[in-house]
């Protein structure tokens, strides 16, 4: 059986209902990265829901990912506070530095490039998450560091 | 070595741990430590609201203030209240109008001017410690209501304190209860509304971070109160630190038998638990967010329909409210209705919890009595507009709302007096716009967000959105057409008159209230190809 098939098998014995749908797509997103098909037709399985309702509900709520994603995940709030003060300035220079459109991946899985609705940090706007960090009071300068950063740390790696 | 117990009070909020503060406190932790400190407590806190001038460090008892506290400053911070003398002068507030210095707490202007009852705990205990709840007075009310009223009492109570939904739509919360408490049924729910989508709020957050059990209690009372033994708690996606804060604060408070069987001896069962969101705006609409804990798309249901209270979570009776509503509820049980109804106004009793944001000097999380003025909060709270630019517009209740010019600043903030200005005072959101603010632009931006959160079940919400965004789009591109003013309005009336639920029909808000009070710019726009405030590229 494929690693993938394994941690669904590990996982879903704790989850028996429909209301848990959206938990177990949760749990096992945040252990495989995405929700590829075969993963979709396992929950289907388990839980007794349609393969096709499980879909819709992934394709629904913004979190889920139906591809793999970068290693480094970049979400730039959108909330009105980090509107007002610049961040379609900072979603710009990142795509620029990046090569990316928001909502891409790049092909060899280094970043992926979302918007977010708030992240609730608004009194450091505009913010930038990158997977768990926040980094807030952004700029087009304070962008270009921390890719610079980026780029040394994988230089050493 | 002084004398008496000192506290250091490290924030450890989500915006202050984006500064740092978690490394600040395991280096203040190994300080003292190697300085064998005994008598100095080292307490993680939520949020102090200032999130501007974090990371902040509050050291008692006479609450000295550090703001920007960086990981390095630890050291410097132990020797100084290790001398027993002075603090460390550089880390002190500096106040950003007059330049002086103020190192107290409650003398700094942003929180000499607030009053805090929702808030009174955040930043004060630390939110992984029950027992630091306890000692601030939790579950007292609990306790009060368990042993010594009965359900009526408690509903009858919230009743006549006045307190309305926090979340937005200003219900009285006592006739909801009462409604689910009348509701046959043997089986009852209440849920706690943590999925905070408006975009520039984050007051919620802060609560379930900085006092989770506060919430807990609340849902107690009510699910005694109610009838109910199962309370969810519907957290957002986005908020990472209030899950497992929240998570921790459930396992300690059943740990101490506030929550499980027979609670306190009562006879009372209540659990609680948390259901995480998954990332969709309008499931913050009470029948959506059912659907979503059911395991469904979260797709608002078609009037005519029950009521939650009546048919709700698995149509079972079902208490649905925000954070901030359930989180006042046992300082009324405790301290009374009349000590809460006695802030406030006519019909908006008790305070209101803002996120103030934008363009303003202090940016952070404020909490007020109902009825205080728009000038107030953004002048003396707020401390006015930065750059010493001139103050344009107030944008309250988000996606929903609308923005409010310099001539309204005097209007008292509670839920009919915005309501009548045409905006909302919604969850809480406050966000403060300069003259460098387009309102074209600011309105392009809040269609751009609704037409994508649009669940896209009812035509006038989902088509209408985008030909709004559309239009407006245009419009910032310098392609308006002679006419489109009127077609924004005519459209606006037809989305709030046609669409199904609570999304839809306040959607068209930030257009129709920038149109109403900032026409001009609109018209600046459309006939001379300029936009004055200097955003739109044309």
């Amino acid at each position: 059986m494929d690693e993938e098939l394994a941690i669904c098998k590990k996982a879903l014995p704790f989850y028996t209902t429909r209301h848990h749908l959206i938990p177990v797509l949760q749990e096992l997103q945040s252990k495989i990265g995405y929700l590829p098909e075969k993963v979709i037709v396992e929950v289907s399985r388990h839980l007794r829901v349609p393969a096709s309702d499980v879909y819709a509900v992934t394709s629904f709520y913004d979190q889920f990912r139906l591809q793999p994603l970068g290693r480094k995940r970049i979400a730039v709030c959108r909330g009105t506070a980090c509107h007002v003060r610049g961040a379609p300035q900072v979603l710009r220079e990142i795509e620029t530095i990046t090569n990316l459109k928001e909502g891409e991946t790049s092909p060899d899985l280094e970043y992926t490039l979302e918007t977010v609705g708030c992240i609730g940090c608004c009194a450091l706007a505009p913010c930038v998450r990158i997977n768990k960090e926040v980094f807030g009071e952004m700029s087009r300068e304070r962008v270009a560091e921390l890719f610079d950063m980026f780029g040394e740390e994988d230089g050493n790696a | 070595m002084p004398k008496g117990e000192i506290t250091i009070l490290v924030c450890q909020g989500t915006g202050c741990v984006s500064g740092g503060s978690t490394e600040l406190y395991s280096l203040l932790e190994a300080e003292l430590a190697g300085a064998g400190a005994g008598n100095v407590r080292l307490k993680r806190t939520g949020c102090h609201g200032f999130c501007q001038q974090g990371p902040t460090v509050v050291i008692g008892p006479e609450r000295v203030f550090y703001v920007k506290v960086e990981p390095g400053d630890a050291k410097e911070i132990v020797a100084a209240i290790l001398a027993g003398g002075k603090p460390v002068q550089r880390l002190l507030y500096r106040d950003p109008v007059t330049g002086s210095i103020i190192p107290h707490y409650h003398d700094i202007p942003f929180y000499r001017e607030q009053e805090r009852v929702i808030l009174r705990n955040c930043g004060n205990i630390d939110p992984e410690d029950v027992d630091d709840y306890l000692a601030a007075g939790g579950y007292r009310a609990l306790t009060r209501a368990l042993k010594e009223m009965t359900r009526e009492e408690i509903i009858e109570e919230v009743k006549r304190s006045g307190l309305r939904g926090l979340g937005g739509a200003g219900f009285s919360a006592g006739r909801k209860w009462e409604a689910c408490y009348r509701a046959s049924g043997d089986e009852k729910f209440v849920i706690c509304n943590g999925d905070e989508g408006d975009p520039g709020a984050f007051q919620d957050r802060s609560v379930m971070e900085g006092d989770p059990h506060s919430i807990l209690e609340g849902m107690a009372i009510a699910g005694y109160a109610i009838g109910a033994n199962k309370g969810y708690i519907y957290v957002r996606a986005e908020y990472p630190l209030a899950v497992p804060r929240l998570k921790t604060a459930v396992k300690q408070a059943g740990e101490r038998g506030f929550l499980g069987r027979n609670i306190l001896g009562s006879g009372f069962d209540f659990d609680i638990e948390i259901f995480q969101g998954a990332g969709a705006f309008v499931c913050g609409e009470s029948t959506a967010l059912v659907r979503s804990i059911e395991g469904y798309r979260g797709l608002p249901r078609p009037l005519p329909r029950p009521r939650t209270s009546e048919a709700g979570l698995w149509g079972k009776p079902t208490l649905l409210n925000n954070v901030k509503t359930l989180a006042s509820v046992p300082h009324i049980v405790l301290q009374g209705a009349d000590w809460f109804a006695a802030r406030g106004t006519e019909r908006s009793k008790g305070t209101a919890v803002f996120s103030l944001t934008g363009k303003v000097v202090n940016c952070g999380l404020i909490e007020v009595p109902m009825g205080a003025s728009l000038r107030k909060i953004i002048f003396e709270i707020g401390g006015g507009i930065q750059g010493n630019k001139a103050f344009k517009a107030v944008q309250t209740g988000g996606p929903s709302g609308g923005c409010l010019p310099a001539e309204m600043l005097d209007i008292p903030v509670d839920f009919d007096s915005l309501t009548s200005a045409g905006s909302i005072m919604g969850s809480g959101g406050m966000v403060i716009l300069d003259e460098n603010t387009c309102m074209v632009d600011l309105a392009r931006y809040f269609l751009d967000f609704t037409q994508r959160e649009s669940c896209g079940q009812c035509i006038p919400c989902r088509l209408g959105t985008r030909q709004m965004f559309t239009i407006l789009d245009d419009i910032t591109k310098g392609q308006g057409r002679p006419g489109d003013i009127e077609l924004l309005v005519e459209l606006g009336g037809i989305i709030a008159r046609g669409s199904l639920c609570g999304l839809g029909k306040t959607v068209p808000n930030p257009v129709l209230t920038t149109i109403r009070y900032f026409r001009a710019e609109y018209e600046a726009h459309i006939y001379e190809h300029r936009c004055p405030a200097g955003v739109c590229q044309m």
